[in-house]
């Protein structure tokens, strides 16, 4: 059976308990609270222990967003898994957390789209579920990227935090009903050089000034594109969910968006950049406190190492 | 386009993208030691100019600027 679209449910998501201030930060490598605060305008990030995984962490963000939508592990058949830090090439992470929750024979995937990870995995599964192939889906951000941060590295070593949520998505059976808009998708192939995660045992490396020219010059027409995709003007937003790689990022693509209604993700003050985790993560923690209502629509875009980005609009839920 | 008038129009963008007091802009002046500009403001710095002077300035030369007289020598050469 095909469907009109799909509709996200319900999220969740986990954050480990030990933060790490800016403060920590300076006791390890010449740096400042000042200094982080006014380039990346991150405060705390939170470093899983050394025995976690992305995987225990992408279990326990799909088991919230699985009981806030009241289906049960069995409904689900389809688990989708984007992250670049997991250990483990095989089993993948979403085999991982369907044996974890008891989810019995799901089609079960990752994608590495690095931070754009979440917004490519919504787009796969939007797309299954408009041709049948999937009825509900679990999408999953989850990253560990404390694992693969050189922790000598001023200019990298602050920015980054561990971090995994999660969407449950499920048909819209009416066009009316459709809460995730069309996928603008696509990639920056020539500046790939611009973040490196490469190796067997790497570490996150990215030309800083080169990925900020490319985020605030080129991608606020992209997201302009995703409104227009999907119908909606950008004054009309309710919400704006970029990634989280920088507040500074974060405000010139908002400003050149002109979304002045919508309430703006600032999520990376406290959790740092989770690559795929930060756009579920930020959205879950806006649900949670009631920013936007029910059935409004909220900008989601996702953008980062390739370079790629993906981003749609979708209804709240 | 003279070297002063590229100097001016440097002092205009310092002033609205990172601040800078435009009585402190002078050829000799290093962005980041003397002015103050972070860089990731250079690279706003760097994009007003591209469109104030309908010169392109690439990734690879960004570094090289140091001073404002470098960047009127690079904007200088690449408007001629």
């Amino acid at each position: 059976m095909t469907y009109p679209g799909s509709r996200i449910v319900s999220l969740g998501h986990y954050q480990p308990s030990k933060i790490l201030t800016n403060d920590d930060l300076a006791a390890m490598v010449d740096t400042s609270d000042e200094w982080i605060r006014t380039r990346v305008g991150i405060q705390t990030r939170r470093i899983a222990e050394s025995d976690e995984t992305v995987a225990d962490m992408a279990a326990a963000a799909a088991e919230k967003a699985l009981a806030a939508s009241g289906l049960t592990p069995a409904d689900i058949d389809t688990v989708v898994v984007a992250t670049c830090s997991s250990a483990d090439r095989s089993p993948n992470v979403a085999c991982r957390v369907a044996d974890r929750l008891g989810i019995p024979s799901p089609a079960a995937y990752d994608i590495n789209t690095a931070c754009s990870g979440f917004c490519y995995g919504l787009a796969t599964v939007d797309h299954a579920i408009r041709a049948g192939a999937s009825q509900r889906a679990l999408v999953i951000g989850a990253e560990k990227l404390s694992a693969i941060t050189d922790w000598t590295d001023r200019s990298t070593c602050v920015i980054f935090g561990d971090a995994a949520g999660a969407a449950v998505v499920v048909p819209a059976e009416t066009p009316q009903s459709v809460g995730i808009g069309p996928v603008v998708w696509g990639s920056d192939p020539e500046r790939s050089h611009a973040v490196r995660i490469e190796g067997w045992q790497p570490f996150i490396q990215q030309e800083g000034q080169q990925v900020f020219r490319w985020a605030t010059t080129q991608l606020a027409p992209i997201a302009q594109e995703a409104c227009r995709r999907a119908g909606v003007d950008p004054s009309e937003l309710a919400g704006f969910v970029p990634h989280q790689a920088n507040l500074r990022i974060i405000e010139a693509i908002a400003r050149k968006l002109g979304a002045p209604n919508a309430v703006i993700a600032r999520d990376i003050v406290e959790s740092g950049n989770t690559s795929a985790a930060s756009i579920p993560v930020a959205l879950s923690k806006i649900i949670e406190r009631r920013e936007i209502p029910t059935g409004a629509p909220v900008l989601l875009f996702g953008f980062g190492g390739g370079l790629t980005y993906a981003g749609q609009v979708i209804r709240c839920p | 386009m003279t070297r002063e008038e590229i100097q001016n129009g440097l002092s205009e963008i310092l002033e609205e993208v990172a601040g800078v007091n435009p009585d402190d802009v002078s050829e000799e002046k290093s962005f980041t030691e003397d002015l103050e500009v972070d860089s990731l403001s250079m690279v706003e710095v760097v994009v007003a100019a591209e469109e104030k002077f309908g010169v392109k300035i690439p990734d690879d030369a960004v570094q090289d600027l140091r001073t404002v007289g470098d960047a009127i020598t690079f904007i200088e050469k690449a408007a001629a």
